[in-house]
Parts: C-alpha cells; structure tokens; sequence
C-alpha cells in the first residue's frame, strides 16, 4: 500500500519550504451518512515533521482541520539531498510515516 | 491515490522512498516510545471547549491576546464551500513557539494548532472547516506573550453539518 504522506520539500537559499498531503478521511463527528447515522470521529491529532533527528513543525489537529489535510510550513538550515520525515497518529491509533528527500 | 494528487493540483509527486508502518509505533512499545510525537501532548482539553476565551485559556494559559498588524491570516472574503476553507499565517515576531486558529462559530472553538521549533519560520499554511460564517482568529506566542489577528469568512456551505 502505498504511503498515505506526500511531501514536496525545497531548498530556496536557507530556507526549506515544505508542502505536504497526507490522506486521511478527519471525521468531525458531527457529519451523518447517507442512512442518517453519524460517522464517528475519525482525524489525524499529530502530525510531526522531523529534519536530521529534529522536530522542524508539529502539528496539533483539531476536528475542524480539511478532510485530506495540506500543510505548508519553512525551516531553516535543511539541505538537498538530505531527507525529511513526516509522521502522524490519529485518535483510533492508527499511524503512519514517511521520509522524502529536500529538491 | 489519484484523487490526493488531484487536490494537490498535481504538485505532489513521490519524490523519495516512503514507508507504511501501519501500527507499529503507535500499537507497542514503552511509554516514551508512545509519546515521542507530543511535545506537551495532544491539547484536548482545549479541543474540547466551545468558547474561544476558554480553548486560549487551556491552550496558552490566558485568554489575553494584544492585537497586532505583525500577525498576518489571509483567508478568503467568502469560502463557497465550508470544508476547504484555506488560511494562511504568518508572524513578523521574534521566538515565535506556537500558532494557533479559533473559529468562535464552529461547533468547538479551536480549529488547530502548531507548535514552532526554533529555526522553523512563523509561517503556516493549512485548511480548515467552517461550519458557518464566523471570525477567523489566528493567535501567535511570541516571546511568552500572546498576539491575534482576526477576519471575518462568510460561509456559503458549510463544512460542519454534511
């Protein structure tokens, strides 16, 4: 199966601009199906990026974050070539993690 | 997986080696291992507040917060559809540690929050959902101190209810 995380990192001058995607349904809980019963919460409560063995951003999820959330956040001092691991869990437990290389 | 690269409009390829590592770290493990992602743990506490003076509060320890044009959300006039509704922050402070966003109007007060390590720019930009119109308030710590800036986002569909 394939990576639920997609990251675009790219080195301009000192800084590293990082987009990332991460596939994830986040159920509010608040939203009924289409037989009238609610869809249980379901959302990604951290996701942490982390650069040479250092958290560079996290993030703190909430209920009202986007279905398939999108994040875009810059750091300094990342270098190409060297890579950028994302990580997230959410409120079942579930997890998931991948690494990409800074462009 | 096409679908995910459809939101992204296509910009997100696979550039490097990923892996699925399912439950592994989150399943087992010691304590320490369980919890290396928090910093302070998953703030539900303030997650669970309805109004935005009491999610500050349990979030940053005070609901008081000095309004500044250092503290930059752009967000648009009018989202047509309330399960996207894009913002942008952005902090022209010094020893910026943590953003957060509060929609008063949503059924619980704070949408999310990021925590800044040093190095990392007081930049961010994300999604949220709105339920209905409401302000957008972004909060900035700067230096221990507290910074918001707010915008109106009128809501043709909301994002909330299905």
């Amino acid at each position: 199966m394939a990576s639920s995380i997609r990251i675009r990192a790219v080195q301009q001058g000192d800084i590293v601009d990082v987009k990332a995607l991460v596939r994830h349904p986040m159920d509010s809980g608040f939203v009924k199906d289409s037989n009238g019963k609610i869809i249980p919460a379901h959302f990604i409560e951290t996701l942490v990026f982390e650069y040479g063995g250092k958290r560079i951003f996290v993030a703190d999820y909430g209920r009202a974050v986007s279905k398939d959330p999108f994040i875009e956040f810059k750091f300094k001092g990342g270098k190409k070539g060297q890579s950028i691991t994302a990580k997230w869990v959410d409120n079942k437990g579930k997890s998931d993690q991948a690494s990409y290389k800074i462009m | 997986m096409g679908r995910l690269l459809a939101v992204g409009g296509g910009t997100l390829a696979a550039v490097g080696a990923s892996s699925y590592g399912t439950l592994a770290w989150a399943a087992g493990g010691s304590d320490s291992e369980k919890n290396w992602h928090f910093v302070k743990g998953w703030p539900k506490k303030a997650y669970d507040e309805k109004k935005t003076a009491d999610a500050m509060k349990d979030f940053f320890g005070t609901s008081e917060a000095t309004k500044s044009d250092k503290v930059s959300l752009t967000a648009p006039d009018i989202a047509e559809n309330g399960a996207v509704v894009p913002i942008t922050i952005q902090a022209k402070l010094p020893k910026v540690t943590r953003i957060a966003v509060f929609i008063p109007k949503n059924p619980y007060a704070m949408a999310v929050a990021y925590e800044i390590p040093q190095g990392t720019e007081p930049f961010v930009s994300n999604r949220v959902k709105m339920a209905k119109g409401s302000d957008v308030i972004a909060v900035v710590e700067s230096d221990g101190k507290l910074y918001k800036t707010s915008k109106h986002v009128k809501v043709t569909v909301g994002g909330c209810g299905g």
